[in-house]
């Protein structure tokens, strides 16, 4: 059992399907961590208070804030970025569809965006757009709105479904 | 925005999360899911030398059926009380409540211990565990007691718990088949901290209101419970008359202060508007 450690902890967990260990000062988020450490940059960090989603990572499956996670609390977790979702062919349709429609502008909130798309189709079916509202409720977007970003998510989503439009 | 350096503990047990702290001399901070701890951090509203986390604490963890209680641990998450068969059985204002709390994310993350241990006046799951007359569990030196939620919310983000005690488990009621309870809020906007918010949890008794217990939050520096209004519904056939009695009744029983964006009569004039929904949510029938 760890105690009290005050300089840099050794930590263990999986990013992306493989297995990560590294010396971590324990104020290190998790974010930074897959930065700065991993550079896996395609991690976003933006408001750093769990407000505006451009962090989002799945963590044990789940989409959460990278910032609100110390890298030190996740000894034995799975993480997966974005980097990792696109390697796997994952998002690719949702990426598509993010393109067709426009879906982005500067492209800063776009990583967490697809993260939580790809968190929300998972659970199969076609939401409705009060329910993909719903699950971008911590996503903002400070170019443009939502419209396009939904419009996409819908679009994937049904091409999933094979029902195409 | 980054937290000041700290040194980390991750103890197996409640006595060595309680050694972790001690031997801080104070100048620890337990936890949990950490979605209000870190953002202070990173703000530097706080600073603790020590971290002590609480995620490998076994007893902390699960839901399960004590005879009449649910026993929720205290790091089950709040995506949980959406989900947990248990939960929406028998702790169904929690299951209401979930979704108006933050976001996904969050929820994903949050814990239901750390919210109740923060007990944050404007935070939905505090107020409904005194709506539900639930108990809060604590690990403190003379080892583990249990505080009902009516003497557990003191004062602003104060608590029984006392520096270096551990919120254990929440033991709930179990909902009977006459139960019934409504749940909602006023935000600005989808996980806003709400302007007002509420909860009931009753009795039917052939087509009137039986006991009730009635919780506000954001209306004063505790959740509230809402005594006066209870006393005026109880044993009324929930009609306008009743509801227009309990909303006057209301006055007595919050204390909202007057802030920029919400002055405290506006404050006043919500929560008789929510008082009124809620009322007629129950499916007293």
């Amino acid at each position: 059992m760890n105690m009290m450690a005050s300089g840099l902890v050794p930590l263990n967990l999986t990013v992306n399907g493989a297995p990560v260990g590294r010396m971590v000062a324990p104020r290190t988020t998790l974010a930074d961590f897959l930065r700065t450490e991993l550079e896996l940059t395609a991690t976003h960090v933006g408001c750093e208070m769990g407000a505006c989603g451009a962090c989002l990572v799945l963590l044990d499956g789940a989409p959460v804030h990278s910032c609100l996670v110390f890298a030190v609390q996740l000894e034995g977790a799975q993480v997966e970025t974005v980097e990792g979702l696109v390697a796997r062919g994952a998002i690719a349709g949702l990426q598509s569809a993010f393109h067709e429609r426009n879906a982005l502008q500067c492209g800063f909130c776009t990583p967490g965006m697809l993260v939580n798309a790809h968190a929300l189709l998972e659970r199969g079916g076609v939401p409705d757009r009060a329910e993909i509202r719903d699950a971008l409720s911590g996503n903002y977007c400070r170019c443009t709105g939502y419209e396009a970003i939904v419009d996409a998510i819908e679009a994937a989503a049904r091409a999933a479904q094979g029902s195409g439009r | 925005m980054k937290a000041r350096a700290f040194a980390y503990a991750r103890p197996r047990t409640l006595d060595d999360a309680h050694a972790a702290f001690a031997a801080a001399e104070g100048d620890a901070s337990y936890i949990s899911g950490g979605q209000s701890l870190v953002p202070a951090l990173a703000m530097r509203l706080q600073a603790p030398q020590v971290l002590v986390d609480l995620a490998g604490i076994e007893a902390l963890r699960g839901v399960r059926l004590e005879g009449d209680w649910l026993r929720i641990g205290a790091l089950t998450r709040h995506a949980d009380a959406l989900t947990d068969p248990l939960i929406r059985a028998h702790a169904p204002l929690l299951s209401a409540a979930a979704p108006f709390v933050a976001h996904p994310a969050i929820r994903n993350r949050g814990t239901l211990g750390g919210s109740v241990a923060l007990a944050d006046p404007a935070s939905e799951f505090p107020a409904m565990m005194l709506a539900m007359g639930a108990e809060m569990e604590i690990f403190g030196p003379e080892g583990l007691r249990r505080v009902p939620a009516d003497d557990y919310f003191q004062d602003l983000y104060q608590t029984a718990i006392v520096p270096g005690e551990i919120l254990v488990a929440l033991h709930v009621p179990v909902v009977g088949p006459r139960r019934c309870w409504a749940f909602d809020e006023l935000a600005r906007r989808r996980g806003d901290y709400a302007m007002v918010g509420g909860g009931i949890l009753a009795e039917r008794d052939g087509g009137r209101i039986g006991a009730l217990r009635i919780a506000f939050f954001s209306v004063g520096p505790t959740p509230m419970r809402a005594r006066a209004a209870e006393a005026v519904l109880t044993g009324r056939v929930p009609d306008a008359d009743a509801i227009a009695d309990a909303q006057r009744a209301l006055d007595a029983d919050i204390d909202p202060l007057d802030d920029e964006e919400v002055p405290a009569p506006m404050r006043r004039h919500l929560a008789r508007v929510l008082l009124g929904r809620l009322v007629r949510k129950l499916e007293i029938a």
